[in-house]
């Protein structure tokens, strides 16, 4: 690639660069800050719409009373209940457990505060799911 | 608001070269990016459909996360200092100790947790690399060598990234020279690098490693949409993509760095031959983002046919076959 082949779409960086090696005009490799490729984009787009399309599925789920608030934020932090036990330090078998809403609804504050804290929340909003005014 | 210390930031096309290269910059050892990148061996290539994570066949475009750290210092006798820490109060002491002494370290962290991050990458990946250089009262400096200039970076958020869990979990991980050789034998660890890089890519057995990775992958690939449907076939053409060219990690941006590596040894070396070597590697970087093309016109459906699929099998055998004569002929000409 040369110098001034270096793709600058705006693309997933938001306004960032990031550093690309190409030639410049004397045949020498450079540093090149790109702003971006569109090739980028398009497959960050898709993975994120994969994320998103989950995500609704499972903010549904809850609305629907099938599966606790908890699964909500495990999806939105991009975990499943092996990486959140591994967050919590509680075991896979008691994570699967909590998933269920009326397990959930009786857990104790400790339990529910290593989870906020897994999630980077606080405990009162881990109850809640965004658009769902409290 | 200013950092407390000057600090040789460069941005850098891949976190661990990035991070390593300011390491030792800082400490007087000033060696560019594709050097430590050749010397690390960190060109790689790995694809098995018959290991699966999370459902998805297992494709690398590099080597483990500080692979080519241990490497390269190694190879160029630089003792280095790896500290892990059971909890997250002992880790943070004992970086705030380090930075008080004037001393840059380098960190393994998730980028997920990284607020500086564009909030489209932040994904849950524990092998990202950064240096912390400065401490002041609402938190840290680093030198994060993806980026354009240094960070600052709240303390709690730091701390998250540390300790996140799960594949490649960083468990506090802090690194730094202990001993720099006064001359390093540059030269020589050139030699290792690439005797070791041409072993990575041509003569691992049994393991669909290197150049038979790549060649697994184009027969794979092509039998996606029978086997798999559209959609999940789509799904993980955008995954490889995404890891070659969006993460950064692989594809043509190492092939351009490996590329500029051997141009680099070839005047070290005083070895012409390998300025032909290093022309022929970007042609195959090029290459490689051709293949990135079309795998991202495949997941916009904007080629929906079926021949789209037999073009990236296609791109891959040449592919194959190009590095493993380039391979062959570098292990000759040195």
């Amino acid at each position: 690639m040369k110098a001034h082949e270096v793709p600058q779409d705006d693309s997933v960086l938001e306004g960032r660069r990031r550093a690309c090696y190409a030639l410049d005009a004397q045949g020498h490799y450079v540093v090149v800050a790109s702003r971006g490729w569109e090739v980028e984009r398009i497959v960050n787009e898709h993975a994120r719409d994969a994320l998103r399309e989950e995500l609704e599925a499972v903010r549904l789920q809850v609305l629907a009373g099938k599966v606790s608030a908890l699964a909500y934020h495990m999806t939105v932090c991009q975990m499943d209940y092996r990486l959140l036990a591994a967050n919590t330090g509680l075991s896979r078998f008691r994570v699967r457990r909590h998933l269920r809403p009326k397990v959930f609804a009786r857990l104790s504050h400790a339990v529910l505060e290593r989870y906020a804290h897994a999630f980077g929340l606080s405990v009162a909003e881990l109850a809640r799911l965004p658009g769902l005014g409290g | 608001m200013s950092a407390p210390r000057a600090f040789p930031h460069r941005h850098s096309g891949h976190c661990e070269t990035g991070t390593l290269g300011a390491l030792l910059r800082d400490r007087g050892l000033d060696l560019s990016e594709p050097l430590w990148f050749g010397v690390g061996s960190g060109l790689f290539f790995l694809h098995t459909g018959l290991l699966k994570v999370g459902g998805l066949p297992v494709t690398a475009y590099r080597v483990a996360p500080l692979a080519i750290v241990r490497a390269a210092t190694r190879r160029l006798g630089i003792r280095m200092r790896y500290e892990r820490f059971r909890d997250a109060e002992t880790a943070t002491r004992r970086l705030e100790e380090l930075l008080s002494q004037g001393l840059a370290v380098g960190l393994q962290t998730c980028v997920y947790w990284l607020p500086y991050f564009p909030s489209t990458m932040r994904f849950q990946f524990n092998g990202h690399n950064l240096v912390a250089f400065a401490r002041d009262d609402a938190g840290y400096w680093l030198s994060d060598t993806v980026f354009e200039e240094v960070v600052h970076c709240a303390p709690e958020a730091l701390v998250r990234a540390r300790f996140a869990r799960g594949a490649f979990a960083p468990r506090g991980l802090l690194y730094y020279p202990e001993s720099i050789p006064d001359d390093p034998d540059i030269e020589d660890a050139i030699r290792a690098g690439i005797r070791s890089t041409c072993r990575q890519m041509l003569d691992i057995p049994l393991l669909p490693v290197g150049v038979r990775g790549i060649r697994a992958l184009g027969r794979d690939i092509g039998r996606w949409p029978a086997r798999l449907g559209v959609d999940r076939a789509r799904a993980q053409v955008a995954q490889i993509v995404r890891m070659q060219e969006e993460i950064g990690t692989g594809g043509a941006g190492f092939r351009f760095l490996f590329a500029a590596f051997l141009a680099e040894a070839g005047l070290r070396l005083v070895l012409p031959a390998l300025q032909d070597l290093s022309r022929e590697m970007t042609a195959i970087g090029d290459e490689w983002r051709q293949f990135a093309l079309v795998g991202a016109h495949i997941c916009k459906g904007t080629r929906t046919d079926a021949d789209a699929y037999g073009e990236l099998a296609a791109f891959l055998a040449q592919l194959a076959g190009r590095e493993e004569r380039l391979f062959r002929a570098l292990r000759a000409a040195i």
